[in-house]
């Protein structure tokens, strides 16, 4: 015998213990107050799917749900395709690569909220981004004020912030694309746009799509650029806001409707596990190769 | 020959394009942080005429924003600490410990990194409220502290470990707790450095958990705490930017001197996004 029989579980305490009282526990205890009219003070009768038919009737809930459905379809396709052309950029080793890899991911460490405080400020009325529109000519845009605008101002945002990030994930891919497949399509005499297309595309698929399952989960989780874009309003008359968004402002604060916030909360649960168990399941298969 | 020169002048080209897109806004805050009060801040000028740091002071007198970066490093040194230590005994167990019940513990962790946090957000509140750790620092911290996602990666490296080690300090009379600080931890060296530089950056920067269960500002995170400030005090642009420089310098700074970590940190939590 090696060890004690409980010592274990000894071993195991602390872990099981938070990931217990505040994932699983909260998980089961959302699932049932999503039946009930709970509120902010506790209580709550059982009303059956009472909630579930209030969603299906609550335009808020649509359009939330739209907003989000719309904000990952706006930023999967970029987020695929730029950061892979900034890895093949930033791929060959050339003086001063380092400094410019380093660069690129630096947006990646500073917080959603940094981030959205600097954009607000580049996207003000009268802030750095209109002023070039200006002197170009054009007149001044409102990115913060049109709630169409907004949603597009916070993709960028997103995009902006994920280019460095999803570029590691696609350096790392590159650096395992056979060489000798390069070197047969030039003696082919592909050129440079052939061989991405040819030979650089479809070597990256499985890395293409786990970054389309990342960035599909994160973009509809999204919550922080449309607050901060918004100063919190969510937009003009609140028409920009998110699924996380609605779920947030419905179940806080005393007058919150924690019942019909978990019954929202149930059902991003659903479509965030769904695009989660693609994501793992792509990324197992992405380790097998 | 000509041809190469061109096409690496071309790539150069590209990547000045993209890094001043990446920095570029940084550096306009930054700017923007250090303009005095009669420099007009809408101006679009790089290069404040009379560069001042007294915006860094004055932020302090309108927020207490020397507070809310103590309050942010308090929760992201205790997320580190828990984390790693948390996540390494759970992984170890996992891994080098047979007992029964090891897998319905997996499953516990396992089903844990399934749950999305912004699905939980609202029950979670109502727990800590319980617990009477609503608008406390220890409310912020507690359910990120030992996350599964890390006692996976930890259980992972230490699986990779060679098992002849062990089992000669089994015979040598080392019990579990022996054999999992002395020969264990120090061989994951490498995960634990990732799963602290995530867990830091994580928490420094986490901003829906404080904004739900934080109320009284005193109590505030540096990411709620420059929220609230841009909600106030819109018309001086010079203090957020100090601000938000503030907040964003640490991070850099931890960046440069570990970017290894980083990018290797990347590959491992691919999953956690």
């Amino acid at each position: 015998m090696t060890h004690r029989p409980y010592t274990p579980w000894l071993f195991l305490a602390p872990g099981l213990v938070v990931c217990g009282l505040f994932v699983l526990f909260p998980f089961i205890n959302m699932i049932v107050l999503a039946f009930t009219d709970a509120s902010a003070l506790g209580g709550g009768r059982f009303t059956g799917a009472d909630n579930f038919v209030r969603m299906l009737q609550d335009p808020k809930f649509w359009a939330a749900a739209r907003n989000s459905a719309l904000y990952m379809a706006g930023v999967v396709p970029p987020l695929v395709l730029l950061p892979l052309l900034i890895a093949m950029l930033a791929q060959k080793v050339v003086p001063g690569i380092g400094i410019f890899r380093t660069a690129f991911f630096t947006p990646v460490i500073a917080s959603t909220v940094v981030v959205g405080l600097i954009w607000t400020w580049l996207l003000d009325s009268r802030g750095l981004v209109n002023s070039v529109v200006e002197a170009l000519g054009g007149t001044r845009i409102g990115f913060l004020t049109d709630s169409t605008l907004l949603l597009i101002s916070s993709m960028v945002v997103t995009v902006w912030r994920g280019l460095g990030y999803y570029m590691v994930i696609y350096l790392a891919a590159l650096a395992n694309v056979p060489k000798d497949l390069h070197e047969a399509a030039m003696v082919d005499g592909a050129g440079p746009v052939r061989r991405f297309w040819s030979v650089t595309v479809p070597s990256l698929r499985p890395t293409m799509v786990l970054v389309a399952a990342l960035s599909a989960v994160n973009g509809f989780r999204v919550f922080s650029e449309i607050y901060l874009l918004s100063g919190g309003t969510g937009g003009p008359g609140g028409a920009s806001t998110t699924l996380v968004m609605l779920i947030q402002s419905v179940g806080r604060g005393l007058t919150g409707e924690v019942g019909y916030a978990s019954a929202l909360s149930v059902v991003l649960f659903v479509i965030l596990l769904g695009l989660l168990l693609i994501t793992l399941k792509l990324n197992r298969r992405e380790d097998q190769l | 020959m000509k041809r190469a020169h061109a096409f690496l002048a071309l790539r150069y080209l590209g990547l000045l394009a993209i890094l001043a897109i990446s920095i570029g806004p940084f550096l306009w805050q930054f700017a923007t942080s250090i303009k005095g009060p009669n420099e007009d801040v809408f101006v679009p000028d790089f290069f404040p005429d009379d560069p001042t740091f007294a915006n860094y002071a004055a932020v302090a007198d309108v927020v207490p924003v020397w507070t809310f970066a103590l309050n942010s490093l308090a929760v992201a040194s205790v997320n580190v600490v828990t984390n790693c230590l948390g996540a390494a005994m759970a992984g170890y167990a996992l891994a080098r410990l047979r007992f029964r019940g090891r897998r319905f513990a997996a499953v516990v962790f396992a089903s844990s990194i399934l749950v999305p946090f912004e699905a939980i957000m609202i029950s979670l509140f109502l727990v800590m409220r319980g617990f009477g750790l609503t608008n406390t620092l220890t409310g912020v911290v507690l359910p990120g502290a030992i996350a599964a996602l890390n006692v996976l990666l930890l259980r992972n490296a230490f699986l990779a470990l060679p098992a002849e080690v062990e089992e000669a300090a089994i015979i040598d009379g080392a019990n579990a707790w022996q054999r999992f600080t002395r020969l264990a931890l120090p061989s994951v060296k490498g995960t634990l450095v990732v799963v602290a530089l995530f867990s830091f950056m994580f928490s420094w920067d986490d901003f829906l958990w404080p904004l739900i269960v934080l109320s009284d500002q005193e109590k505030y995170t540096l990411t709620i705490g420059l929220a609230y400030l841009q909600g106030t005090f819109v018309q001086n642009q010079r203090l957020v930017a100090a601000g938000t420089i503030i907040a964003v310098v640490p991070l850099i700074l931890l960046f440069l001197l570990l970017q290894k970590h980083f990018f290797r940190g990347v590959g491992e939590g691919a999953i956690k996004g």
